[in-house]
């Protein structure tokens, strides 16, 4: 899911000042930041925390949810930080920059929310023990000693609010190659770590209501310091919870030629952990949709043959369009064909 | 033959140099103030309006500490964490005159700093020390190798004296860390969010600055302005529509062939038009240029002014603004339209075999006089009324107006009048021919005497006022300023040793501490007074009860300046509750508080201290022989460490305060100088027109024996004699206008009511100017007529008229 970091380095395109130019972006140096290092054992909790030394990291939950109709829904949880210097600053010269995205998306409708703020002043932070991810009243806090495996998370915006329990029985997936995940054949590589095993409870705020719901939850932890290829032009992500059980993380780099780099995670009903390659995993436009003027591909047929798998994905709201700084397609599908089941889908780079 | 007749009509001006010019310089010079006083008032209100912009003032709610308390970065995190989007702000002044303002980019509202900022640069750049700033580039043009500050980024939208600074850089600056002056409230606000209560009891949400509190306080000076700028666009107008009135009459023969050889009627109008636009465009495009020289010229007084007044910062550098020129030719255009309508009207209905008799210009019948004094009349009740009824600046000026223009149309009447009358009281021929020639030259003149009487009414108006407001303000001045020393204690130990060292050595040490709280429903500062003979005998008291002094020393009375007392109509005796304070407090008196704009409270300095523990105590006024001043201000610099800028001594001050009085007033000054320059000049061209087609008055007399040289004298007599009488006609006229200045429009603009003086020296010294700009005016055509070839003189009995 290393994707996503083009996402965080575009942070540093700062916003706040009403139009998507503003302070130039961070060039494609690393200088003085730490580089993922093979061999490197995870520590917990530690590593549930920042990691300033890194340039890019985030805290990302999705969320399948449904209310007591039967009703699909989705809720997203994103904590980015990005540091402009490997280090941290107590007060306002702290290198540390923090933004979040929130949203909550019905079949009808999506509600999204965008926080920025600065790390040393404590208005966003994270704290490793007792588990505290935070930026202004947006929160995700862990029960103490018990890691990231018992979570409150709530977040508002100006129409929503959300306020979930989750709670893991099975362990963290460690990516990659324990959990150093490789990105390229040029050695770009990140930190990486999930927890995907997540049953939801809890209460949405919406315009209309308060609606109680239950569901399934994934979470993804990465740290990084290098960006991807420039010659990307976007991605498509998906992490899928099968309804025997199993997961599925994988995604498709897009480069400008045409061409497609594919990778991503097996995750069996039994909690074993298969990574796979370029090539293995096939994903292919179904359905299109004008979603905020541009010509996105809503549906997926989505094809592992590895492991048997022909899925079509079809948007519960073909509208769950991120209208934030950097705007993106992040909602919650349905699955059909070999298997049925529920997940999420990331779209970027449809100009 | 379009061509042909173009020619015809415009070898007019070839023949008429003098005239053209006139035309041409009257109209310049009209639009050239006008646009100028225009150009000057637009750079300011700009200025105001970038400084009301700076971070969404003008649209945003803030949440805003206690008076003289700062909010701390937690109780910012606070609301941040319980869900309150709201972005810190710390504005200060660093090393004195430059306004540093820091900001948080990264929760900014949308929109509310200008769009430059941030374009391109790297945010380390901005967070990082030792930081970035933006600034206007006139600003940085004036920091330039400053040190100490940030490198600057030139934003033109900023205002003038403004740094722009992330606010951990800015806490930096100004040695304030860890604090926020206030917070901006994001329009938008999440769902869900604790109660504003029960995070940050003390702050205070303020609503957004509705109207823009500069701009409304410097209205009247702005008023000021375009009334003078209108004044002469009415003078210049004058000139105008002499210049254009005398080119139609002087071409009827020449309209009046065209026509006979068959130029359609509609051609010859058009034509007419299109060089009245052309001389239009040349003539204002002129002007603009002009005015924009005098905008420049005026553009760093009108600065000062408005900085010294009422703190408001002016850009000093004059931008050129499209609807400026724009403005300015349409008002020139609209000018000339109401000159030339009459004479295009009566072209239009002229015969096509009319006699071509130039008739002795625009001769007025006594029935257009009568019209005249009517609508006069009319003018001046309307204006009654509006004293009656109206209040406001709009209304005072509207006021100013009517009362202005029915004395202008009334001038001719009454001259017409004072003429018939000493005609008929004359015994002598010669007297006698003199008095009705005067009358029957009155038409001619009246328009350049009308502008005269405008200009000198005008001038001695604001001279009045001007010198009224001196008068009061000096005395004013001296009655606040009694203290021999001021002293400002850098902080509060070194007030406390301040005080005690100088209880021994001086005669009284007078704390001048004040607060900041709400009265009212408005912000007041709060002042403490000692019980000292100081107040009692000096202080400015426009109204108060016998025993003030001693009511304010025991704690049960208040004073209140008169600006606060006019505006929430406070009188000797009302209660007002001033937040803070546990109870009301009766007003004993209200005093005078000239160049404030803001109002003020004063209570006994044991109240202020009882219930403003908080209060700095830092500046002190101190009583001592004047004689053993100096010797005091040096014992403190040499035995207390105080720096020399620390102590100021009361000359110091007036000289201080009376400068920017005379900064205000300079502006005024130097607009009616030209003002009046621009009536000379109109009577200058009505007597050289005059002259020219008065021969077949003047040849008779002079057939019947009387010499060039004594009519010559005569015609300078009659020109000091109108512009005597025009004075004398202007005085009560000018008056009247300096009461409505001071009585009505300055009470309504700044609050406060101005005793009103005469000064008959002034007057003796503008009459003297204006009937020396009259003789002058009057000296070349009367030199021509002394040197006038007696054969034109006996030329007239020769031809047909």
């Amino acid at each position: 899911m290393s994707v996503r970091g083009i996402l965080i380095l575009l942070l540093t395109l700062w916003p706040a000042w009403g139009h998507t130019q503003g302070f130039a972006g961070l060039g494609t140096g690393q200088e003085g930041f730490a580089l993922p290092v093979e061999g490197t054992a995870l520590q917990f909790p530690e590593d549930h925390g920042a990691h300033p030394a890194f340039r890019i990291e985030w805290w990302y939950l999705t969320a399948n949810l449904t209310d007591a109709s039967g009703r699909d829904l989705g809720v997203q949880w994103t904590l980015f930080r990005s540091a402009i210097a490997p280090e941290t600053r107590p007060g306002w010269q702290d290198p540390q920059l923090w933004l979040a995205h929130a949203a909550v998306t019905t079949p009808d409708t999506h509600h999204v929310a965008e926080r920025m703020g600065r790390g040393g002043v404590g208005q966003a932070g994270v704290r490793a023990a007792p588990f505290a991810a935070w930026i202004d009243d947006w929160e995700m806090r862990g029960a103490p000693g018990q890691g990231l495996q018992d979570l409150t998370l709530k977040a508002t915006g100006e129409d929503f609010a959300y306020a979930l329990r989750l709670k893991a029985d099975a362990p963290l997936v460690l990516q990659g190659r324990d959990g150093y995940s490789q990105k390229s054949p040029e050695g770009q590589a990140s930190y990486y770590y999930s927890q995907p095993h997540y049953t939801v409870t809890g209460t949405l705020t919406l315009p209309d209501g308060d609606v109680t719901v239950t569901g399934t939850a994934w979470l993804d932890r990465e740290w990084s310091s290098q960006p991807l290829s420039a010659d990307q032009a976007g991605w498509d992500w998906i992490s899928l919870h099968l309804d025997d059980g199993a997961k599925l993380m994988g995604f498709q780099l897009r480069d400008t030629g045409g061409g497609a780099y594919t990778s991503g995670t097996w995750i069996g009903a039994d909690g074993t952990v298969a990574p796979f390659g370029d090539g293995a995993l096939r994903m292919t436009p179904l359905d299109r949709a004008q979603v905020a003027g541009r010509d996105m591909p809503v549906g997926w047929r989505v094809e592992l043959p590895e492991r048997d798998l022909d899925l079509t994905l079809r948007a519960v709201n073909e509208n769950a369009w991120m209208d934030t700084l950097f705007p993106y397609w992040e909602g919650p599908v349905r699955i059909g064909g070999s298997h049925s089941g529920r997940g999420y889908l990331e779209m970027t780079g449809y100009e | 033959m379009r061509r042909a007749v173009l020619q015809a009509l415009l070898s007019h001006w070839r023949r008429h140099k003098l005239q053209g010019l006139s035309l041409f310089l009257g109209l310049a010079i009209a639009t050239a103030l006008w646009s100028g006083v225009q150009a000057i008032n637009a750079q300011a209100r700009a200025s105001y309006d970038d400084a009301a912009r700076v971070l969404g003032q003008n649209r945003l709610e803030r949440l805003v500490p206690p008076p003289d308390a700062v909010i701390s970065e937690q109780t910012y995190v606070v609301l941040r964490r319980g869900g309150w989007r709201v972005s810190p702000v710390l504005s200060g002044m660093w090393q004195g005159d430059v306004r540093v303002l820091g900001i948080d980019p990264s929760t900014l509202p949308m929109g509310s700093a200008p769009a430059q900022i941030g374009q391109g640069l790297p945010i380390q750049d901005f967070i990082t020390p030792p930081g970035l700033g933006y600034a206007a580039p006139e600003t940085i043009a004036l920091l330039k190798d400053t040190p100490g500050l940030p490198p600057l980024t030139p934003v033109p939208d900023l205002a003038p004296g403004l740094v722009m600074v992330d606010i951990g850089i800015a806490q930096g600056l100004l040695g304030r860390e860890g604090q926020i002056s206030y917070l901006l409230v994001d329009p938008v606000q999440p769902l869900v969010q604790a109660p504003l209560g029960d995070l940050a009891p003390d702050l205070t949400r303020q609503a957004p600055d509705a109207g823009n509190d500069l701009a409304r306080l410097t209205d009247s000076f702005h008023l000021n302005l375009t009334a003078f700028g209108f004044l002469s666009f009415a003078v210049g107008l004058f000139i105008v529509h002499g210049a254009i009135g005398l080119a139609f009459e002087q071409r009827r023969p020449l309209f009046r062939t065209l026509r006979a050889l068959g130029v359609p009627l509609r051609d010859l109008i058009t034509m007419l038009l299109a060089e009245i636009v052309l001389l239009t465009l040349v003539a204002a495009g002129a002007g603009m240029v002009l005015g924009y020289l005098i905008a420049a010229w005026l553009l760093p007084d009108v600065a000062a002014t408005l900085s010294g007044l009422y703190g408001a910062a002016v850009s000093g550098e004059l931008a050129l603004r499209p609807q400026w020129w724009g403005a300015g030719f349409a008002m020139a255009f609209a000018g000339v339209a109401l000159a030339s309508g009459q004479s295009l009207w009566r072209l239009a209905r002229l015969p096509v075999l009319a006699p071509a008799q130039p008739r002795a210009w625009l001769r007025a019948s006594v029935r257009s006089l009568r019209w005249q004094g009517l609508v006069a009349i009319l003018l001046a009740l309307a204006g009654i009324g509006l004293a009656w009824r109206a209040e406001g600046l709009i209304a005072g000026f509207a006021m100013l107006a009517a009362l202005l223009l029915a004395a202008a149309l009334l001038l001719p009447v009454l001259l017409a009048a004072l003429l018939a009358l000493a005609e008929r009281l004359g015994d002598r021929a010669m007297l006698r021919w003199f008095w009705a020639d005067t009358r029957q030259q009155l038409p001619g003149l009246s328009l350049a005497l009308m502008a005269l009487l405008l200009a000198l009414a005008a001038n001695v108006g604001v001279t009045t006022m001007v010198s009224s407001f001196r008068q009061t303000f000096t005395g004013w001045l001296d009655q606040r300023l009694a203290s021999e020393l001021y002293v400002t204690a850098a902080d509060e130990a070194q007030g406390a040793a301040l005080r005690d060292w100088l209880a021994p050595r001086a005669d009284a040490v007078l704390p001048i501490w004040d607060v900041t709280a709400q009265a009212a429903g408005r912000p007041v500062a709060v002042y403490g007074v000692a019980d000292h003979a100081t107040y009692r005998d000096h202080w400015p008291l426009l109204d108060a009860t016998s025993d003030v002094w001693d009511r304010l020393a025991m704690g049960d009375a208040l004073l209140v300046n008169e600006q606060l007392a006019r505006r929430a109509g406070l009188s000797v005796g009302d209660p007002l509750s001033v937040a803070g304070l546990p109870a009301p407090l009766t007003i004993a008196g209200v005093y005078s508080d000239y160049g404030n704009p803001l109002g003020q409270v004063i209570v006994s300095v044991d109240t202020l201290v009882t219930h403003f523990p908080d209060v700095p105590k830092l500046r002190h006024g101190i009583r001592i022989a004047p004689d053993r001043a100096d010797d005091l201000r040096r014992a403190m610099q040499d035995e207390l460490g105080l720096s020399p800028d620390q102590i100021t001594d009361q000359a110091a001050i007036k000289a201080f305060s009376l400068g920017v009085f005379e900064q205000t007033f300079a502006v005024t000054g130097a607009l009616g100088v030209l003002t009046l320059g621009v009536a000379g000049f109109a009577i200058l061209t009505a007597q050289l027109t005059l002259a020219a087609m008065r021969l077949p008055q003047l040849a008779p007399v002079w057939g019947v024996g009387v010499t060039r040289r004594h009519l010559a004298g005569l015609e300078l007599l009659r020109a000091v004699l109108l512009t005597a009488l025009t004075m004398i006609f202007a005085l009560p006229v000018g008056l009247l206008l300096a009461w409505v200045l001071l009585k009505i429009v300055n009470v309504a603009a700044f609050g406060w009511e101005l005793p009103m003086g005469l000064f008959p020296r002034d007057w003796l010294l503008l009459g003297g100017i204006a009937l020396l700009a009259g003789g002058a005016a009057a000296a070349w055509p009367a030199w021509r007529l002394a040197r006038l070839q007696p054969a034109r003189l006996l030329g007239v009995f020769a031809h047909e008229r």
